[in-house]
């Protein structure tokens, strides 16, 4: 226990768990930077973020929220029926996360897309009309979902690498810690978009 | 065995660039780094040029506004945060705990990567687009909103450099819970891992932020999306909280691994076991703790509550305890030890000496009602010139000359080495101690002149810098003479007691034959005696 150097150092995998652990703080710390900025701001513009918060369509949201908590129970699935033998329904599931992930990014383009055409986006003429508040609750909205979006894609095209990984059996029911590892990751993509969809969508 | 100085999986510099080989990673890391020092050193020396002359000024100002922008840049994102870490760290933090690696060797390769590109991105911001950023290297909002130089690239660069520290530390705490050889328990593991340990949960913790601050900045510029901008309600003192939230803790991961270097060299030359071992160990993680919560303490005249300064100004105090039991525990070290003033003793003697100055020079500060009058003058520039290059730099210097030989297999010429200390050491002080009394007088900072009265200040300041950089050239051209043509260093020429010197010099690509068995506590000088 006290020393896996001696045996193997390539198949530790308590601490590529570790490791992946730490990266996932790391991440939770980088929006922690713009939830601080989303405190502070909302303290001080609470009507504007009532009102920016009527704005957004709230159905997209949820519709994304469902979405994205589905692809976490088939990652999960997929890693479960992968150990227990279950090649098969685990290269299903991980496609399906996939299929969800990308189904989120493409709602979230349709809905920045409505937003921009309102003529809602940075630096447009017409936000800058309304009062700082707007402004700054729809630069917030833009850098989070934004950022978040990023997150998305990169959960896309890591599960995706393991999907190839469990196709060749690279990745297989013993040594299945790389898969564990990019669902942890989906998993983290889906906990922030948990707290982003009641601080813009519901804040109204 | 051949060392791995010999053994390389591939031939030539491929075996360089793409080994996961920790001990030459390290060695990658030093290379890269003493070229981006000495750049910055030469930039700062330009400053220098440019406060001896009154009128006309020998730059114009946007060049030294420049000057002073990328001399912080490269000094601080480029060498001493990575500085031991990244090259004592990865060379001996395995070694030390008894691991044949780290636990992420690939992971530990790409982060020399991201070292590499994030410095390429910075210097290319200085050749491309409209020039050199100007903001200095804290890049405060709005300024840095507004600023027509190419500040977005100069960011960026930095923001790639974070993702080089992140994943450093944590490829460091994963080795250190996972790889410790059997027996090398926490209590007995060097002080120089503890204070890695310390260091890598600053690095994983507080980096994520500056990323993040960074990247709006990026955005504000590119897309302007007002969050820092006070047209469009934003507020700039929510970008110097977030600035400050990473780069206060920041400087503990400079001062943090020289401090656990100096740790281990004191004990070495005095003889003796350390003192206080436990209070080091633990000093060094309250350090990380405590040094997390004090980032206020740069924006005492920003407008802050009076509540928030006072309790700001409180916490800086308290930070300073962790690092004056370091200070004391050294210092009890050297009581009836037998002290050997080699090379690396003598610069680490100078680590104590120059580093108490900057830690009270600090403390200074850390009062409110002073902090008002010596806000943004050079008693800042001193002070923390005193703390990352007196603490942080000389304990680099020091741990450079301790671990030479071991590195490399090669002695350096001791009376030369010691012999570059006596202009190190009389240009530092001509250099910083000016710069303290100028910043008294009410010299302000980051400014490309200078009234007259403070022209007497500014001339030895400058004579100073002349003096430093000569020793500077010195102190390296010697270990470049001794790395082609030095005599073979013995396996453990200090007497040294941890692991790295029971291993043969340089070490062997495995490091360990067999991993071994530890069976007591470090820095055990005489196992007969009774403790």
């Amino acid at each position: 226990m006290k020393n896996p150097s001696a045996v193997s150092v390539h198949k530790d995998y308590e601490g590529s768990k570790l490791g992946m652990w730490l990266f996932l703080f790391t991440e939770i710390i980088l929006f922690g930077g713009l939830f601080i900025l989303y405190s502070a701001y909302r303290s001080r513009y609470p009507i504007e973020f009532h009102d920016g918060g009527q704005h957004l369509n709230v159905v997209i949201g949820v519709a994304n929220t469902v979405i994205l908590l589905t692809s976490s129970l088939t990652v999960a699935i997929a890693i479960t029926a992968l150990r227990k033998g279950n090649r098969r329904l685990s290269i299903f599931c991980l496609s399906a996360t996939i299929v969800l992930g990308i189904a989120f990014l493409m709602d979230k383009y349709v809905e920045w897309s409505g937003e921009i055409h309102h003529g809602i986006y940075p630096n447009s003429p017409e936000l800058a009309l309304r009062p700082q508040g707007d402004q700054i609750f729809f630069g917030l909205y833009y850098s989070m979902t934004g950022l978040h979006g990023l997150h998305v894609l990169a959960g896309i095209l890591l599960l995706s690498l393991i999907l190839v990984f469990v196709i060749r059996e690279k990745v297989t029911g013993t040594d299945f810690n790389r898969l564990e590892n990019a669902g942890l990751y989906w998993h983290l993509v889906d906990v922030i978009w948990i707290f982003l969809l009641p601080l813009f969508y519901l804040a109204a | 065995m051949s060392s791995f100085l010999d053994e390389g999986k591939r031939p030539g510099i491929l075996g360089w660039i793409l080994s996961t080989d920790h001990k030459r990673i390290g060695i990658l890391y030093l290379a890269s780094m003493l070229f981006l020092f000495f750049i910055a050193v030469a930039i700062g020396v330009l400053m220098r040029i440019e406060q001896l002359t009154l009128n006309p000024p020998l730059f114009a100002p946007q060049v030294y506004n420049a000057f002073f922008t990328v001399h912080g840049v490269i000094m601080i994102f480029m060498f001493v945060l990575p500085g031991l870490p990244a090259v004592f760290g990865n060379f001996f933090m395995p070694i030390m705990i008894g691991a044949r690696d780290v636990a992420f060797p690939r992971l530990n390769l790409m982060s020399w990567y991201f070292f590499i590109a994030g410095a390429a991105i910075v210097i290319s911001s200085l050749f491309t687009g409209n020039g050199p950023p100007d903001t200095g290297w804290t890049f405060y909002a709005p300024f840095s909103l507004k600023s027509s130089t190419n500040v977005s690239l100069g960011v960026l660069g930095a923001f790639v450099l974070g993702f080089s520290s992140i994943l450093t530390g944590l490829n460091f705490i994963t080795t250190i819970h996972r790889l410790r050889a059997p027996g090398m328990t926490w209590h007995r593991m060097p002080l120089f891992i503890w204070s890695l340990y310390g260091t890598a949960w600053i690095q994983l913790l507080a980096t994520p932020i500056i990323g993040i601050t960074l990247l709006l900045i990026i955005a504000e510029r590119l897309f302007g999306i007002g969050v820092f901008d006070p047209a469009k309600g934003g507020d700039p003192l929510l970008y110097q909280h977030l600035f400050w939230i990473y780069s206060h803790p920041a400087v503990y991961i400079m001062i943090l691994p020289a401090m656990g270097a100096i740790t281990e060299i004191i004990p070495t030359f005095a003889h003796k076991t350390i003192f206080g071992y436990k209070a080091i160990a633990y000093s060094s993680i309250a350090i990380a703790f405590f040094g997390s919560l004090v980032w206020g303490h740069h924006m005492f005249t920003s407008g802050m509550s009076e509540t928030a300064n006072l309790v700001f100004s409180l916490l800086t105090f308290i930070v300073a305890v962790p690092s004056a039991i370091k200070v004391f525990n050294w210092t009890a070290t050297l009581y009836k030890g037998s002290v050997e003033v080699r090379p690396p003793m003598l610069y680490a003697l100078t680590f104590i000496f120059l580093f108490s100055v900057g830690g009270l020079t600090g403390l200074m500060q850390g009062a409110l009602a002073v902090n008002v009058q010596l806000h943004d003058t050079y008693f800042i520039v001193g002070h923390f010139h005193y703390v990352m290059f007196g603490g942080a730099g000389m304990g680099f210097l020091a741990a450079v000359l301790y671990w030479f030989p071991k590195m490399f297999g090669k002695m350096f010429n001791e009376r030369i080495a010691a012999l570059a200390w006596v202009p190190i050491f009389i240009g530092f002080n001509m250099l910083y101690f000016s710069m303290l009394v100028l910043g008294y007088m009410g010299m302000p900072r980051r400014y490309f002149t200078h009234l007259p009265q403070y022209h007497y200040g500014h001339t030895v300041a400058s004579i100073g810098s002349f003096i430093l950089a000569s020793g500077l050239i010195l102190f390296f051209a010697n270990l470049l003479v001794a790395l082609f043509k030095g005599r073979k260093a013995e396996q453990n020429p200090w007497g040294g007691v941890t692991l790295e010197w029971q291993i043969p010099t340089p070490p062997p690509t495995e490091n360990f034959s067999e991993i071994p068995e530890i069976k007591g506590r470090p820095y055990v000088f005489n196992p007969e005696a009774p403790r």
